[in-house]
C-alpha cells in the first residue's frame, strides 16, 4: 500500500509552494485591501473567505428576463435538481421576494447579504429588481444589498443602484477582446436590435468597462466574475485581471466553466470542455500577483439559501413563508446580537492567527525546505472540523507549505450515507467522493466510516479524524507539522521513482 | 396580422418586457401572443422586439407561420456546419 505516494496528475501549486500575494494564513486575501473596503466585506460571505464559514447569503429570483446569450448558459432556468448559475425553482415577485427575504433573516440570523443575480440579468428587469431594492432598504436595513451583472445595462442603472444602498456589485467580464467576446457571446439585444458577433460582444465590453469604471468613481465595491473557457479566454484572462484591477474592482474571481451535456447549454451540447482543478488553480495563482483572488465561490443557484456551499431553498417556498409569523423588529435585535458574537469569535480568531503567525516568524527557519501539499476539510461551518466524512458534500482544499496555510478551492462530493433510500448506490458515491479528492493526501473530518477509511488509504488519501471540532487553520498546520517530524515529506522523492519504474 | 410564439418557448420572460403593445402574456405552460394587440412592431421599431430578443431559434413566427429566427440564426452556425464547428470546440 503506497501510502502517501501522490500521482501524477497532483495539482502542485507552484515551484516555491505559493504566488506572491496569498502567502500566510487563509484570509490574506482581505489583507491587503484598505479599512473601509475591509469593514464592508468582513461579514459579506461571498467577499470574504474568512466570513464564509460563519455568514449565510441568499439569493431572490425576481430577474428571469435576459438582454444576451451566453454560450454556457441554458436560458430554459428552471429546474430544481441542478446547482449552477442561472437555475431557481420559482420565480418571485418583489412582493414575495421580500417576505421571503424578511423570514429568512428572521431564522437564518447569520444571513447578511441578499443578492439578485437573475435567473436572468437583474439589470435587464429593472422593475423587479429595484422594486425589490426599495423595499427592502427601507423594511430590512440591516440587509447588505448586492447585484450581479452581464454589465450591458450596467452604465444606465449606476444612478439608480446608488439610491438604494446597494455597495457591492458583481459584473461577470470574460474577455475585454471582442474577437473572443464573440466566441462567447453570440449576440446582444441593444437599443432595441439583436446585434450579433463581433459588433455585439464590442459592444457588451465598452458597457462593462464603461459600468465599472463609474461605480469604482462612486465607492460601490465591484467584483469581477470571470468564467475560465479553456481554448477560448484561459490565456487572456491574466490581462483582464491587470485591466480590471487598474480599474478599481476589488475582488477578482475566476471560475471554472460548467459545461454538463445534460444541462443543455450551447458549450455542454457542443463539448466545450471545463479546465481541470489544476488548471483553474495555475489561473488563479497567476491572476494573484496582480490582484485578490477569491476562490471560495460555489457558483451557487439564482435562489441559493445559507451558507455558501448549502442550500436550505426547500425550507423557505412560497407556500412554506406564506405560513410564517415574521416579526422583522425583533428578529433584527437577535440579528444583531449574533453578528456581534460571530465579529468577536472572529476578533479572537484573528488575534490567535498573529500570535501564530509571529511565533512562525521567530522560530528557526526549517533545515530544508519541504514540498507543499493538499488536505482536504470536512466542515459544515464556523471554521472547524465538523463534519461526518459521509455527509459531506464538499471538501475545502488547502495548501499547507513551510510558508503557510492557504485555502485553495473546494470540491464538489456527492453523499453517500444520506439514508437508507440512497445507499444502494453507495459503493460508487463513495467511489466519486475519493475522485474529487484526488491530489489531497490527507482528509480531516470529524468521523469517518470503517469502509471509506480503508479505501481513502488505498487511493494514498490518508483520513484523519483526531481534530474533531478544532480549528481547520491550526489543525491543517499541525498535521503538516507531524507530517515533517515524521520524515513523510522527506521520502517523497524515492516513492516517487518507486512509482514511475 | 401578428407574430405567434409556438411550443418550444422555454417561458424566459424577456419578450414581455419589450413589447411595445403589451400583447404578450404568460399562458401556463409558456408564453403567448395576444393577436389582436400585436401590430409586429409597427410604427415603433424597425426590427420586431420579440423576435429581436429571443434565444431560442424558431420560436417566433410571422403572420404566415415562418421563423423569424431559422435554425443556426442565433448560434451563428449554419446547420451544415454544426459537425466541423463541434469538432473545433471538441479540440480545445
Amino acid at each position: 500500500m503506497d501510502l502517501n505516494v501522490i500521482d501524477d496528475s497532483t495539482p502542485v501549486a507552484s515551484e516555491d509552494g505559493c504566488s506572491s500575494g496569498s502567502c500566510g494564513t487563509t484570509d490574506d486575501q482581505m489583507s491587503h485591501l484598505p479599512d473601509n473596503i475591509k469593514e464592508k466585506v468582513q461579514n459579506h460571505p461571498c467577499y470574504s473567505e474568512e466570513a464564509h464559514h460563519y455568514f449565510a447569503r441568499m439569493h431572490v429570483a425576481v430577474a428571469p428576463a435576459c438582454n444576451i446569450q451566453c454560450h454556457y448558459c441554458n436560458r430554459k432556468y428552471d429546474c430544481s435538481n441542478e446547482s449552477r448559475p442561472g437555475v431557481v425553482s420559482e420565480l418571485l415577485t418583489p412582493d414575495q421576494a421580500v417576505m421571503k427575504t424578511k423570514a429568512v433573516a428572521a431564522n437564518i440570523p447569520q444571513m447578511t447579504v441578499l443578492g439578485i443575480a437573475g435567473p436572468g440579468d437583474p439589470l435587464a428587469n429593472p422593475e423587479r429588481t429595484f422594486e425589490t431594492f426599495r423595499q427592502l432598504s427601507e423594511q430590512a436595513p440591516d440587509i447588505k444589498l448586492c447585484v450581479s451583472t452581464n454589465g450591458l445595462a450596467l452604465p444606465a442603472s449606476v444612478d439608480e443602484l446608488s439610491k438604494h444602498n446597494i455597495d457591492h456589485v458583481t459584473i461577470t467580464i470574460n474577455t475585454v477582446d471582442p474577437e473572443i467576446g464573440a466566441q462567447i457571446y453570440p449576440w446582444i439585444y441593444w437599443n432595441n436590435r439583436r446585434i450579433h458577433g463581433v459588433k455585439g460582444a464590442k459592444i457588451l465590453i465598452e458597457q462593462q468597462q464603461k459600468g465599472l469604471e463609474m461605480l469604482t468613481e462612486r465607492g460601490i465595491l465591484v467584483k469581477v466574475n470571470s468564467v475560465m473557457i479553456p481554448g477560448v479566454n484561459d490565456k487572456h484572462l491574466e490581462e483582464v485581471s491587470r485591466i480590471v484591477k487598474s480599474k478599481g474592482a476589488f475582488l477578482h474571481n475566476v471560475m471554472p466553466l460548467i459545461s454538463e451535456p445534460e444541462h443543455g447549454t450551447f458549450y455542454g451540447v457542443m463539448g466545450q470542455r471545463g479546465p481541470s482543478p489544476e488548471e483553474l488553480q495555475n489561473l488563479q495563482d497567476a491572476c494573484a500577483g496582480d490582484m485578490n483572488m477569491m476562490r471560495h465561490c460555489r457558483q451557487c443557484r439564482a435562489d441559493a439559501v445559507g451558507l455558501l456551499g448549502e442550500d436550505r431553498g426547500d425550507e423557505f417556498t412560497i407556500e412554506k413563508i406564506e405560513e410564517m409569523d415574521i416579526d422583522y423588529g425583533k428578529a433584527m435585535k437577535v440579528r444583531a446580537a449574533v453578528h456581534a458574537g460571530i465579529e468577536e469569535e472572529l476578533a479572537e480568531k484573528e488575534v490567535k492567527k498573529a500570535k501564530l503567525v509571529s511565533s512562525m516568524d521567530s522560530a528557526a527557519q526549517p533545515l530544508k525546505e519541504y514540498r507543499p501539499m493538499l488536505m482536504a476539510v470536512a466542515t459544515s461551518g464556523q471554521g472547524l472540523i465538523n463534519q461526518h466524512f459521509g455527509h459531506a458534500t464538499e471538501f475545502l482544499v488547502y495548501e499547507a507549505s513551510t510558508k503557510g496555510i492557504r485555502f485553495i478551492s473546494h470540491r464538489k462530493v456527492d453523499q453517500y450515507c444520506i439514508g437508507n433510500d440512497t445507499c444502494g448506490e453507495k459503493e460508487s458515491a463513495l467511489a466519486g467522493s475519493i475522485r474529487a479528492l484526488e491530489g489531497c493526501e490527507v482528509v480531516l473530518c470529524s468521523k469517518i466510516g470503517f469502509e471509506p477509511w480503508g479505501l481513502l488509504e488505498d487511493a494514498g488519501i490518508q483520513p484523519n479524524g483526531e481534530y474533531a471540532m478544532e480549528p481547520i487553520d491550526d489543525s491543517v498546520q499541525a498535521v503538516y507539522q507531524e507530517m515533517i517530524a515524521n520524515g513523510t515529506l522527506d521520502a517523497d522523492e524515492i516513492k516517487l521513482d518507486a512509482v514511475s519504474a | 396580422m401578428s407574430l405567434e410564439i409556438v411550443d418550444s418557448c422555454v417561458s424566459c420572460w424577456a419578450c414581455i418586457d419589450v413589447c411595445p403593445s403589451d400583447a404578450i402574456f404568460k399562458a401556463d405552460t409558456q408564453f403567448k401572443i395576444d393577436a389582436k394587440k400585436c401590430t409586429e412592431c409597427e410604427g415603433d421599431y424597425a426590427n420586431t422586439q420579440c423576435a429581436s430578443i429571443c434565444p431560442i431559434e424558431e420560436t417566433i413566427c410571422d403572420s404566415e407561420g415562418v421563423p423569424i429566427n431559422p435554425l443556426g440564426s442565433l448560434t451563428g452556425i449554419p446547420p451544415e456546419k454544426m459537425n466541423e464547428i463541434m469538432l473545433e470546440i471538441q479540440s480545445r
